[in-house]
């Protein structure tokens, strides 16, 4: 009786292309927006704050760019740390070498440069494709945190080469990075900027856009003829990824950690992050939240779970049934549900469509 | 411009000056190649008749070696830690097969690639969990001695895992040739479908293919592990081995071993004569750069199969 | 069936000794005809004659070693398969190449590709230039679905079709384009005699109301004499025939090919 599309006629093609169709899921949207603006900074204690919902955001928003690129668009690439670590470092060294720049400002900026650096490191993806094309951006991967590492001018040539980010705040008064900033004021401008860059990866995928890059993942010799230029369409998809990863990476280092240090960005993030878009489902913006929430609460869950059932667990034993539990569960998804969470949610819906009648 | 010059002409001076200390880089480079090599195979074996590429190989090198290494710290002799730690291998791959492969039969190929990172880190906290987190030193009397023929120094270690290289590929090509089951396991590789229309058992073949991988990466984990010690990061040995496969395409068992030899080399070579213009550690990202650059040349390796796409 | 009296005009494509080779293979051998504007114009002949190659050659996926191709009266230099499309050529193919993880609706939108022009900041908002275009592309979509009635299947995964359907879907892509030249490989493949009657009307429909140049591969006879203005024949990569369906049925060098006699 809840989720019924009855009385719904789509009078327009407009409506029928709109974001969620459905008036039940338009209202759900409204009220998770409500929830996350409104009842989560009253009620969320600080360590919710910081330790959960702003990486959640961050990763979220890391998921969308490699989804983008891995999902829609097909080209599979183990790079995604390595272009987080262009936006953050690309912030540090914005923000420190123009200190009066604006911080959104400046974050679009470090997105533009992670942008470009992705569309240089996506040149090969023409004549190369799939495994091949996983291996060619670990050469990304690898070289870039090499990079990072190696030379000071990333770190402004700093004596112990740890690095922090500078105080800056938003309209002047909120300060989103460095030890003052409220944790509240942080949290919100993750979640404003990781909504408005959601919704306008969901406008480019439901577009010319989106439609170019599935063609490509399909089939890129069959998109040749109906006029796509394979290597154009490649290098945007690897742009647009690496803009939203470098956005994330540099929110990652200046809002979450507070610090741009290379390890934050290794090979074991670049899986990280493929594991959220799996197990989240390829090619679903909303897929990329829910892998990311996965990945965010199971290892919490996994190390608050020995406590609430009574006993206690080593950390190291933790540690490594961590990983088999991890290592477990991605196989498993693979297997009951290859298309990840957000096929089951697809799947829940339509089952709540009928829902108190059986079929 | 002293930056220029440091680059491309005072390594070539360096190596002018002192051939035979180039010549140690290089062959110093081909052996460890030969060690790449080794864990190269067990993936060529798995892509070759599964299909799979298989990222948890490096773990099962791992695994593998822990597995041997154990058993010898609790007083088994050698030849049978071998032996159980084989059975071990082939015991997992039954469980893979069981498992993982079979529910996953008819999907794509990054599916079943993303299946097996999964497996990685499942093995890699599996193994931990049973043999402990600590380094284990492993020493089974292959002799280590420095060699010195005609001016140049080589490590006999080196050349022992060479020998054994070779006896691998050699009785690998052999196996795949001239028995029934090699000839079984390339009718697989070459189309599923077919393979299973004239009756030959799919799963079967790969629990033994999954096995004698297994078994390699043991071998590969021995030689690993009596050079470093046996460690967790053995298995980031295995991404190396992914330029390796590169160069020498995903299907060809000799390729593996051009390709092993190459990146072996060619990282040396950097490492040593250009290492020092950066601070070092150029080895972690050189070989993939080699790979990336010969890709754009040669798409599908210097052996693979040239995949020609058809509408 | 009666002889249509049709405006046929200009040439529209000219193959000149279109001779193409796979390594040692000779797929094509100084193969020379023309395409005729307005006309449907049939590729029969045995298998392995080279048919689906001479496609290919069209619409720049295979490169001749010798010969040329003119379209509309422009010489074509090696041209990438994108610039075909982007000249007017559209095609559908003989394993149904269509994006399996879209749907149909998707499809048939991607061939509306070419002529959305809104760029990536309007993409992104969705709103204003960007939507309107999408709207209209939908509007003519809609169109071609309704033509070919498929309406029922419209959001259903094409991977989940029929491989009828999925015939239909593709030619459906394939209009969108609003091509000048249609090439068709094997349309009816694997249909039955309702299919192939509404496959027939769609493409004789397509000819009459929007004069598309049609060029298709058929192997049903039946089909070939009904629904083509010409016919020509190609054997082992040779054409041996050209002509009026009925002129090209009564060839002797037509029969001996398709009995397997040799000829000269």
């Amino acid at each position: 009786m809840l989720y019924r599309e009855t009385g719904q006629f789509k009078t327009s093609y407009a409506a029928d292309q709109a974001i969620f169709p459905i008036r039940q899921d338009r209202y759900l949207a409204i009220a998770a927006l409500v929830l996350a603006y409104v009842a989560v900074p009253l009620l969320g204690s600080e360590y919710w704050l910081l330790t959960i919902m702003i990486p959640f955001l961050v990763f979220s928003l890391a998921a969308i760019g490699l989804n983008l690129l891995t999902g829609y668009a097909g080209q599979l690439s183990l790079g995604t740390g390595g272009f987080m670590a262009v936006g953050a470092f690309a912030t540090y060294k914005l923000t420190t070498s123009f200190p009066g720049l604006n911080i959104v400002a400046v974050f679009l900026l470090a997105g533009l440069v992670a942008a470009a650096v992705g569309l240089a490191f996506g040149f090969p993806s023409l004549r190369i494709k799939g495994f091949y094309l996983a291996v060619a951006t670990l050469a990304a991967q690898f070289f870039l945190i090499w990079m990072f590492n190696k030379f000071p001018w990333f770190t402004n040539y700093t004596a112990s080469g740890v690095i922090s980010a500078p105080p800056r705040a938003v309209f002047g008064r909120f300060y989103v990075t460095g030890a003052e900033a409220d944790p509240v004021d942080k949290y919100l401008f993750v979640l404003t900027v990781v909504v408005l860059l959601a919704l306008a990866a969901k406008n480019l995928v439901r577009g010319r856009i989106g439609r170019a890059f599935m063609a490509i993942r399909d089939m890129d010799i069959a998109a040749e003829i109906i006029g796509i230029r394979p290597l154009r369409t490649k290098l945007l998809a690897f742009a647009v990824s690496s803009f939203y990863c470098g956005i994330a990476g540099a929110m990652w280092a200046f809002i979450y950690t507070g610090g741009v240090e290379p390890l934050a960005f290794d090979i074991d993030r670049s899986f990280q992050i493929l594991f959220m878009v799996i197990i989240g489902g390829l090619g679903s913006i909303l897929g990329s939240f829910l892998g990311a929430g996965f990945i965010v609460l199971t290892p919490l869950f996994l190390d608050n779970l020995p406590r609430l059932l009574g006993f206690a667990i080593p950390v190291n034993i933790a540690s490594n049934l961590q990983a088999m539990i991890f290592g477990a569960l991605i196989v498993f998804f693979l297997i009951a549900e290859p298309r990840g969470l957000a096929r089951l949610w697809q799947v829940g819906k339509e089952k709540l469509r009928m829902w108190p009648f059986p079929y | 411009m002293e930056f220029l010059t440091a680059v491309f002409l005072t390594p070539f001076a360096t190596m002018i000056d002192n051939p035979s200390f180039l010549l140690e880089v290089v062959i110093g480079g081909l052996l460890t190649g030969i060690m790449y090599s080794l864990v190269a195979l067990g993936f060529v074996l798995i892509y070759k008749a599964s299909g799979v590429f298989n990222f948890a190989q490096g773990t099962m090198v791992l695994f593998a070696a822990l597995t041997f290494v154990s058993l010898l710290e609790r007083g088994v002799p050698v030849w049978a830690s071998f032996i159980l730690a084989a059975l071990v291998m082939v015991a997992l791959a039954f469980l893979i097969e069981r498992l993982m492969l079979r529910p996953l039969v008819n999907q794509e190929q990054i599916i079943l690639f993303m299946a097996t990172i999964g497996l990685s880190y499942f093995l890699a906290g599996f193994g931990e969990l049973v043999w402990g987190g600590d380094v284990h030193l492993l020493d089974i009397g292959i002799p280590k001695e420095p060699l010195i023929f005609g001016g140049i120094l080589v490590n006999e270690f080196d050349l022992v895992a060479a020998g054994v290289a070779g006896t691998l590929v050699a009785g690998l090509a052999f196996f795949f040739q001239y028995t029934r089951i090699g000839r079984a396991l390339r009718a697989v590789a070459d189309d599923h479908q077919a393979a299973l229309s004239v009756g030959i058992p799919l799963k079967t073949i790969w629990v033994i293919v999954w096995s004698v991988a297994g078994i390699v990466g043991l071998v590969a984990g021995i030689m690993w592990g009596s050079n470093l010690g046996v460690q967790f990061s053995i298995s980031l040995v295995a991404l190396k081995a992914l330029p390796v496969l590169i160069l020498g395409g995903f299907t060809s068992v000799p390729g593996a071993i051009v390709g092993g030899l190459v990146i072996g080399a060619g990282e040396k070579v950097a490492e040593v004569f250009w290492g020092p213009i950066t601070g070092g550690a150029i080895e972690n990202w050189f070989a993939y750069v080699l790979a990336l650059v010969f890709l754009l040349f040669r798409p599908q390796g210097i052996f693979g199969e040239r995949l020609i796409e058809r509408v | 069936m009666a002889a249509q009296v049709k405006p046929l005009g200009e040439p529209v494509l000219k193959a000149e000794r279109i001779t193409l080779s796979f390594g040692g293979i000779r797929a094509l051998t100084e193969v020379s005809f023309e395409i005729r504007a307005h006309e449907i114009l049939a590729i029969i002949g045995p298998n392995g004659a080279g048919k689906t190659s001479m496609l290919n050659v069209i619409n720049g996926f295979y490169h001749p070693q010798q010969g040329t191709i003119s379209f509309k009266g422009q010489l074509r230099r090696r041209p990438h398969a994108y610039e075909a499309a982007e000249h007017g050529i559209a095609r559908t193919f003989q394993n149904v190449a269509l994006f399996r993880g879209m749907t149909t609706l998707d499809n048939i939108m991607t061939g509306r590709l070419l002529k959305m022009r809104r760029n990536l900041f309007w993409q992104v908002l969705h709103w204003g230039p960007a939507l309107k275009e999408e709207i209209e592309h939908r509007a003519v979509v809609e169109r071609i679905i309704d033509f070919l009635e498929i309406q029922a299947i419209r959001k259903l995964p094409v991977g989940q079709l029929p491989y009828g359907l999925q015939k239909r879907v593709e030619l459906g892509r394939a209009l969108a384009m609003e091509p000048e030249l249609l090439l068709l490989d094997e349309p009816m493949a694997g249909m039955n005699v309702e299919e192939k009657e509404d496959m027939s009307r769609f493409i004789l429909d397509v000819n009459d109301e929007f004069g598309t140049t049609i060029a298709l591969i058929e192997h049903d006879m039946g089909v070939v004499m009904d629904i083509s203005d010409r016919v020509v024949v190609l054997d082992y990569g040779r054409k041996i025939a050209d002509g009026a369906p009925d002129a090209v049925r009564a060839n002797r060098d037509v029969i001996d090919a398709y009995f397997g006699m040799p000829h000269e």
